[in-house]
């Protein structure tokens, strides 16, 4: 099955184009607007060129020997969300995302985090962002090999002059967070993989941060432990409930933990927009590509599938939320005798028979 | 391009260029017949050219400017002071009267208990009492001041080298451009004769200390440098990100991320820079360094083996003790949380314990006699002497025919005939050839250096002598490939065999150039052949672990792809496994050029003459200075020459470039 489905209500169909989309509240934590990375000498005047920066990546590359890893992106990030940047390797997320506290420094845009713009910032004021309010995992864990795992977790509060008993708590605290209690003076070398992971996830979380960026952290760890890990970022969602963004190359990671996710490939953002959104309503070939394998009836929800009543209809059935998954609503549907009503609170957005569900379930058996 | 084609368009080239050679061969020796015997450049070794005493008189000039010219009066002077008193400061401390004092502040009691602890605490109990038991001998062998004198001198420019030399490196490692600038410089001082930096020096710093401390430092800075430099390139860039991330300032991040994780390489570098500074202090007794050199020199002017091989044998325990102490504490600073044998409380005990002796002990020889001067009984260095001058007057009168045989085998058959060519032939014959020769190995750009340092080696007007160098340096560099190579391979094919050799080339490689001569004086008397023998045994380690390396590093399938084919040892060696590491045995063909060279003119000072001799008596004899400043400059431009020719040989080959 290619075809996009549509959903029936227009007031539910943002076309999921990045930059149209604004972020579901107004407290938007992080605002990015038109944000360019062009790695090469001549990276200044392609910013200033819209004939340059109309050019395909390709393009760019034999006309001006640069390439534009990050073209162009704006996208929002709410507090408390968990956002995720998706794509293959090469699409630019990486850059993207070390951008957003300049590890690499942007070519163009602007970064609005907290209310002000970390482009307009001195190294000064940007190294206290780095301090205290953003901290980053990474791929490649990034452990200090000459210091135990608590002087690792304390590290980042060493840097900004904390005092040894101060940190030394703390870090024990996080420790604990992360359930490697006994470990604390162990050596990276002396841990597995995914335990050193989790010290680098305790250094992020040390510093008490205001949001946690993640640079695919799992993606060097083997899938039963990639798969702990990501359950322990849920876990510490639920309850530190810090703004996350964070950094796949795994479709069903990025379904699993985010409440957005922004498609991107050779550099510009392709579609942003919750997990059934990118299934429903994929913005092209490439992100049907992308989703073709994702079990339909895990991601999408029973307003996907809404149809209009049919004059006459008997509307008494069943009513269930258009917040529920598809795979939840397959025995109730099947078992009920009339279709089942799917409720927006109280306004019918439209009904659900055998019909439809049968069609999903078929799809994905394909 | 494919595979097929490649071997094919190698094979047309190899064919054509053997046709190159032979023609340059024949065309060569028929100019040679034709004006043998013509424009040879001779001149013998008590005279001199005007250039020779143009720089005689120009020594002169800066000696007699020396309290007027402003560039010796605000600079020079000053370093010179300044290194003068930093020298004879340590020396008070461990070696000679100082302070108003009849003797060294620190007597050996004390500098034997401060080595232990030391040791102990860097590196381990086992280097404290390797330490102890070697400082020791070095008492017993009756070369106790002696050996304190190149102690001080060693550490006076190890420390000025680690202070200049790793902030130096770390600069170089965080900045490319700079780096691009630094590691030419550091290659070309590292290609140059240990020999030739000393008289340069006495023309600015005159003869003494200072000119020895700035002459080791220069020598040895290279390699923490180096190492430093590539110890900061090599922290995992991850790491520095993540501390990035952080909000680390940059201060922060070099000290807390970089430094510690590139310490073990530091250290790496630190060690090196020690052994290559005891390599240079003992060298530096020419400009009357004191110390183990100024024994072994004294010894092998007279040709007395016996007192040579005792001040040799210090200056081996000496660099034993320096190398595996520093080494040890490189290891330990990787083993990141070791355990520990006693426990924390046992150990504060143990370290308490150890600076009380220690404290007593420097106190003790600091007060009494007995404990500042070491005894001069019981010992062990006339026996030492007699030995070793007995065993080699027995060796020479039993294995004469053996000895003598080889010696004059070799000299006959190859020296003697190739000296006599580049010797007779008329300079711009030579010239010709070896432009002709760095052209066809290497490109136009080779064929201008060498054809430039070749004239100004006329103009220096050693001309004759620095053919002499030439033709050893030849002859020794060709024994050396063919063994090194054999070694190599057997050593890079046999993993059980390198276990086994690795460790003593490592050992030879920390021996100071000087202690080679002695057992082969020993062997064969004064000679050319002794100065050859001696530098095949200074370079033949580094030709080995180059081959070695190479051999080893031919990918596995290539070798049981030729395997699987069915080829026997001796074609795997020759078709698959020489053939692909011929990178490696050009880098060692360019390493043991430049290793022979620096030990054959070093040679010069047990009867192989030639340059090295030149260089000598400029030290001796104060109106040959002008000579001898003359011949240290030919021997830089004859290395300039042998390098830039196998150095572009090993370029060729390099695969990335095709």
């Amino acid at each position: 099955m290619s075809g996009s489905m549509t959903p029936p209500t227009a007031r539910l169909a943002p076309d999921g184009r990045a930059g149209d989309l604004e972020a579901p509240d107004d407290e938007g934590l992080l605002r990015v607007r038109d944000l360019w990375k062009v790695f090469g000498k001549r990276a200044a005047e392609i910013q200033g060129s819209q004939d340059l920066r109309a050019l395909s990546r390709r393009e760019l590359i034999d006309q001006t020997g640069c390439t534009a890893a990050v073209r162009d992106v704006s996208f929002d990030v709410a507090v408390g969300e968990v956002f995720v940047i998706m794509g293959l390797s090469g699409s630019g997320k990486s850059t993207l995302v070390r951008c957003l506290t300049r590890l690499i420094e942007p070519t163009g845009g602007s970064i609005e985090f907290d209310q002000s713009d970390l482009l307009q910032v001195d190294h000064k004021q940007l190294r206290e962002v780095r301090r205290r309010q953003v901290s980053m995992v990474f791929q490649q864990f990034g452990l200090l090999p000459h210091r135990s795992v608590v002087s690792n977790v304390a590290y980042g509060l060493e840097i900004r002059g904390a005092g040894k008993a101060e940190r030394v708590a703390r870090a024990h605290e996080m420790i604990e967070l992360v359930g490697l209690s006994g470990y604390e003076n162990s050596f990276p070398h002396q841990l597995s993989g995914g335990m050193q992971q989790r010290v680098g996830l305790a250094r992020a979380l040390a510093v008490d941060p205001k949001m946690m960026l993640f640079d695919e952290p799992f993606s060097a760890l083997d899938p039963l432990i990639r798969r702990d890990m990501q359950a322990e970022v849920i876990r510490l969602h639920h309850e530190m409930g810090k703004t996350m963004v964070f950094v796949t190359h795994d479709l069903s990671e990025a379904l699993k933990l985010g409440d957005r996710i922004l498609i991107m490939r050779d550099g510009e953002a392709i579609q942003l927009g919750t997990g059934d959104e990118l299934v429903g309503a994929p913005a092209d070939d490439y992100v049907r590509d992308f989703v073709r394998d994702v079990p339909r009836q895990d991601v999408l929800t029973l307003r996907w599938l809404a149809q209009p009543a049919k004059p006459g209809e008997d509307l008494g059935g069943l009513a269930l939320s258009q917040h529920t998954l598809v795979r939840d609503a397959i025995r109730p549907v099947l078992e009920s005798s009339s279709r089942v009503r799917v409720m927006d609170k109280d306004r019918l957005v439209g009904l659900v028979g055998r019909e439809e569900i049968l069609a999903i379930l078929t799809s994905d058996q394909k | 391009m494919s595979a097929g084609a490649l071997v094919s368009g190698l094979s047309v080239r190899k064919i054509r260029s053997r046709w190159v050679w032979l023609i340059l061969a024949a065309a060569w020796l028929a100019l040679y017949l034709a004006f043998h015997g013509t424009s040879t450049l001779p001149l013998s070794a008590s005279s001199t050219t005007s250039v020779q005493n143009n720089l005689n008189s120009f020594n002169n000039n800066i000696s007699n400017g020396r309290n007027s010219n402003p560039v010796f009066l605000y600079g020079v002077n000053y370093v010179q002071v300044g290194m003068t008193h930093f020298v004879s400061f340590l020396q008070s401390l461990i070696s000679q009267p100082g302070f108003g004092r009849p003797a060294p502040l620190i007597g050996w009691l004390g500098v034997i208990a401060i080595v232990g602890f030391v040791s102990w605490l860097t590196a381990g109990w086992k280097y404290a009492v390797l330490g102890v038991v070697g400082f020791y001998i070095l008492g017993l062998q009756g070369l106790w001041q002696e050996s304190m004198d190149t102690l001080a001198l060693t550490i006076a420019a190890v420390l000025i080298a680690v202070v200049i030399g790793v902030p130096l490196g770390i600069w170089i490692g965080l900045h490319d451009r700079a780096q691009h600038i630094v590691l030419p410089v550091l290659g070309f001082l590292q290609t140059m004769p240990s020999f030739v930096y000393l008289a340069p020096l006495t023309l600015l710093f005159l003869i003494g200390n200072a000119s020895a401390t700035i002459a080791t430092l220069i020598f040895a800075i290279p390699p923490v440098i180096r190492l430093t430099d590539h110890g900061i390139r090599a922290v995992a860039e991850p790491t520095i990100e993540a501390s990035d991330s952080l909000g680390s300032t940059t201060w922060q991040k070099l000290v807390k991320v970089l430094l510690p994780m590139s310490r073990r390489t530091i250290v790496l570098g630190i060690n090196q820079t020690m052994m290559a500074a005891l390599s240079m202090v003992t060298i530096a007794a020419l400009i009357s360094a004191p110390g183990l050199g100024q024994v072994v020199i004294d010894a092998l002017q007279t040709l007395d083996v016996g007192t040579a091989f005792n001040g040799g044998l210090a200056i081996v325990v000496m660099a034993i003790v320096l190398d595996r102490t520093t080494s040890a504490v490189g290891e330990r600073s990787q083993q990141v949380g070791g355990r520990h044998l006693l426990g924390p409380q046992a150990r504060r005990l143990a370290f308490g314990a150890g600076a009380v002796v220690t404290l007593w002990a420097v106190v003790e020889s600091a007060m009494y006699v007995w404990a500042n001067t070491f005894p001069s009984s019981p010992t062990i260095g006339p026996a030492i002497v007699a030995g070793a001058s007995n065993a080699s007057n027995w060796v020479q009168s039993t294995f004469s025919g053996i000895t003598v045989g080889l010696r004059n085998d070799v000299t006959i058959a190859f020296l003697n005939p190739l000296q006599s060519m580049l010797t007779n032939a008329p300079f711009w014959l030579v010239i010709l050839g070896l432009c002709a020769i760095a052209m066809i190995i290497g490109n136009a750009r080779v064929a201008i250096v060498t054809l430039i340092s070749l004239l100004l080696i006329v103009g220096t007007g050693v001309w004759q002598d620095a053919m002499q160098t030439l033709a050893m340096t030849i002859v020794a560099t060709v024994l050396t490939l063919i063994i090194g190579i054999a070694v190599g391979v057997w050593m890079g094919r046999n993993r059980q065999v390198d276990r086994f050799i690795r460790p003593i080339l490592d050992a030879f490689q920390v021996m100071p150039a000087f202690v080679y001569l002695v057992p082969f004086l020993a062997l064969f008397g004064a000679s050319r052949f002794t100065a050859i023998i001696a530098a095949m045994a200074f370079a033949i380690p580094v030709v080995v672990k180059v081959v070695a390396d190479g051999i080893h590093g031919v990918p596995a399938p290539a070798i049981e792809a030729a395997t699987a084919a069915g080829s026997s040892t001796w074609q795997l060696i020759t078709r698959v496994q020489l053939p692909l590491a011929t990178r490696s045995l050009a880098l060692a063909a360019n390493q043991g050029l430049i290793y022979v060279l620096s030990m054959v003119v070093v040679g010069g000072m047990v009867g192989a003459g030639a340059l090295g001799y030149d260089v000598y008596s400029g030290f001796v004899q104060a109106p040959l200075f002008g000579k001898g400043l003359a011949a240290g400059l030919a021997i830089v431009l004859l290395g300039v020459v042998l390098d830039h020719i196998s150095q572009s040989a090993a370029n060729r080959i390099d695969p990335s470039r095709h």
